[in-house]
């Protein structure tokens, strides 16, 4: 745990450091740099464009969330049993197309910048999230679920006060993967003009200057580790919560 | 009282429950025992209508129970089963409050309650209290569910084999312990069971269910001394018939008066435990103690013919 979490910090200092004070590792880039060129991307402040694309994967991550725990719960119930394997269908479309060619087909509609890079990555977002939310709400344990009806609890009790945060960390699960997932595809989205870290390793593939794909590459990969780790203790702790750590054991 | 009236459950055109009639009366314990498939747990579950039956009604204190929503219904009705069906993320005193909350119980008052039915249950309310389930052995677990049941004060409580998951030692505690309950909390319980001994224990009346039908509804002695067909013979057990009937009878009602040595019987033990203290040691005649003096004696010739019953 104590090794954990002076990596935790030390990564963490560095991603803060990579975005807000680049110039500081401007000796570590400068031998992948083309001779004479630039080092240290400059076009757009690094701290913006992380912010912006945080804010892409969140916004997409909440509305895939949202829909996919929705679709979720509907199939779950006995009415809507029938539509199970037509929204799991639905989902993997989702899932199957390449990012690239969301992008390609929504910039038409949404044209250029953030829009289509949005619709994109709330595609993606869909499945992990939809299929662990499934797999959570269909293996709960089946005592537990009959003693919830038989004690008189309704449909809704039963579902907000039982099944869901049963079923929790299970979902989170997926809205993890989902999450960072979303943290790679969105730098495809520069290729349209979305504002997100993309733009710096773009720039750096078109002239050439593998500092600039360095630099992207490396404040996106740790914004996904660190956020994935964030992730997993937020669930290990709600799991603690919720069983009073004798799941722990 | 409870009046279950030519109550069906049909799937698939065949009867998992076939027209059972029976009225269970108020205060006292009836098991309904069958084997696996006989429909037992189905004409259970038809009371608090987690199944609807096909035709036929069920009345409580006189009600119809399709007067009310399911889940209305339901929170009347005390329902503990196997594998107790805890909230694992829920503390115990939470789960015990479980049918109190729903019933909109001041927080007072289901506090006190959750104390009190832990203190029944023989566990420390303020040890178990903010504990969670998985925290907690099989047996106080179990002892939990049954609290959960019981919190609101039901008009009845459903049992489906509520001892299944539990070992032999614990579960003869188990039963004590719901029969000392009953007693004091004077409750109307309905248990299911696959296991004859638990029923002819337990039982006020005992129920026999055998493809979807009620063939004989009795107290535990007249099972056992006059079963209706092959099928309950069965069930009581050919060779265990005269000892299950022996242990229905106290020491009481065979006390006599003449000498007799060694360690004394207690009154309210039954006479298989007598029979079991004059073999193991080869008495003929035990002295029998009611709060710790003697007032006569028990002989085996007396056990030995009372044990003939049925002939």
């Amino acid at each position: 745990m104590k090794v954990g979490t002076f990596a935790r910090a030390v990564l963490a200092t560095l991603l803060v450091a990579l975005v807000v004070r680049p110039g500081w590792f401007a000796w570590a880039f400068a031998p992948f740099a083309p001779t004479s060129g630039p080092v240290i991307y400059e076009r757009a402040s690094l701290l913006s464009l992380s912010l912006n694309h945080l804010g892409l994967v969140v916004l997409a991550s909440v509305a895939a969330t949202l829909v996919a725990v929705t679709l979720a719960i509907l199939v779950t119930r006995p009415a809507g049993a029938a539509f199970l394997p037509l929204s799991r269908t639905i989902t993997s479309i989702g899932q199957s197309f390449p990012p690239v060619a969301v992008l390609a087909l929504a910039v038409p509609a949404l044209g250029f910048g953030s829009g289509p890079t949005l619709v994109a990555l709330f595609l993606y977002g869909l499945l992990p999230i939809f299929e662990n939310a499934i797999t959570g709400l269909t293996t709960l344990p089946t005592a537990t679920m009959e003693a919830a009806r038989g004690i008189g609890l309704n449909r809704w009790q039963k579902l907000s006060q039982v099944e869901l945060p049963l079923a929790l960390p299970v979902i989170l699960t997926g809205i993890r993967l989902s999450v960072v997932i979303a943290l790679g595809t969105a730098t495809i989205g520069s290729t349209v003009a979305a504002k997100t870290l993309g733009e710096v390793i773009i720039a750096g593939l078109l002239t050439n200057n593998t500092a600039y794909v360095l630099q992207g590459g490396l404040i996106v990969g740790l914004l996904a580790v660190l956020i994935y780790d964030a992730m997993i203790r937020l669930e290990t702790y709600l799991t603690l919560r919720m069983y009073g750590g004798a799941a722990a054991r | 009282m409870i009046e279950i009236d030519q109550i069906s459950k049909v799937y698939d055109s065949k009867a998992a429950v076939d027209a059972v009639s029976m009225t269970v009366q108020t205060g006292t314990i009836t098991v309904i025992v069958g084997t696996s498939g006989s429909g037992k747990t189905t004409l259970l579950r038809m009371i608090n209508r987690l199944e609807e039956p096909t035709s036929g009604e069920v009345r409580i204190n006189g009600v119809v129970t399709t007067t009310m929503p399911g889940h209305i219904l339901r929170r009347r009705i005390g329902y503990a089963i196997q594998g107790h069906g805890l909230f694992p993320h829920h503390s115990v005193g939470r789960n015990i409050a479980a049918v109190p909350q729903l019933l909109g119980w001041s927080k007072d008052k289901t506090r006190a309650r959750v104390d009190e039915l832990l203190t029944l249950f023989s566990m420390d309310p303020d040890q178990f209290r903010d504990r969670y389930p998985a925290e907690l052995s099989g047996g106080q677990q179990q002892r939990v569910g049954v609290a959960r049941a019981l919190a609101s004060r039901p008009d009845l409580l459903l049992m489906d084999e509520p001892f299944g998951a539990l070992d032999p030692i614990i579960r003869a505690r188990a039963q004590a312990d719901l029969r000392r309950i009953q007693r004091a909390l004077g409750s109307t319980i309905m248990l299911v069971t696959h296991d004859m001994e638990e029923a002819i224990h337990l039982g006020d009346r005992v129920a026999v269910m055998d493809g979807g039908r009620l063939v004989q509804h009795g107290t535990p002695a007249e099972i056992i001394q006059h079963p209706a067909t092959p099928f309950v013979a069965d069930m009581v057990g050919g060779v265990d018939r005269p000892l299950r009937l022996l242990s229905l009878i106290p020491v009481s009602d065979l006390i006599e008066d003449g000498p007799a040595t060694g360690a004394p019987v207690a009154a309210q033990a039954s006479l298989r435990d007598a029979l079991s203290e004059c073999l193991w040691t080869g008495r003929d005649a035990l002295p029998v103690a009611r709060d710790g003096d003697v007032i006569g004696r028990v002989t085996l010739p007396a056990i030995r013919a009372r044990a003939q019953g049925a002939t």
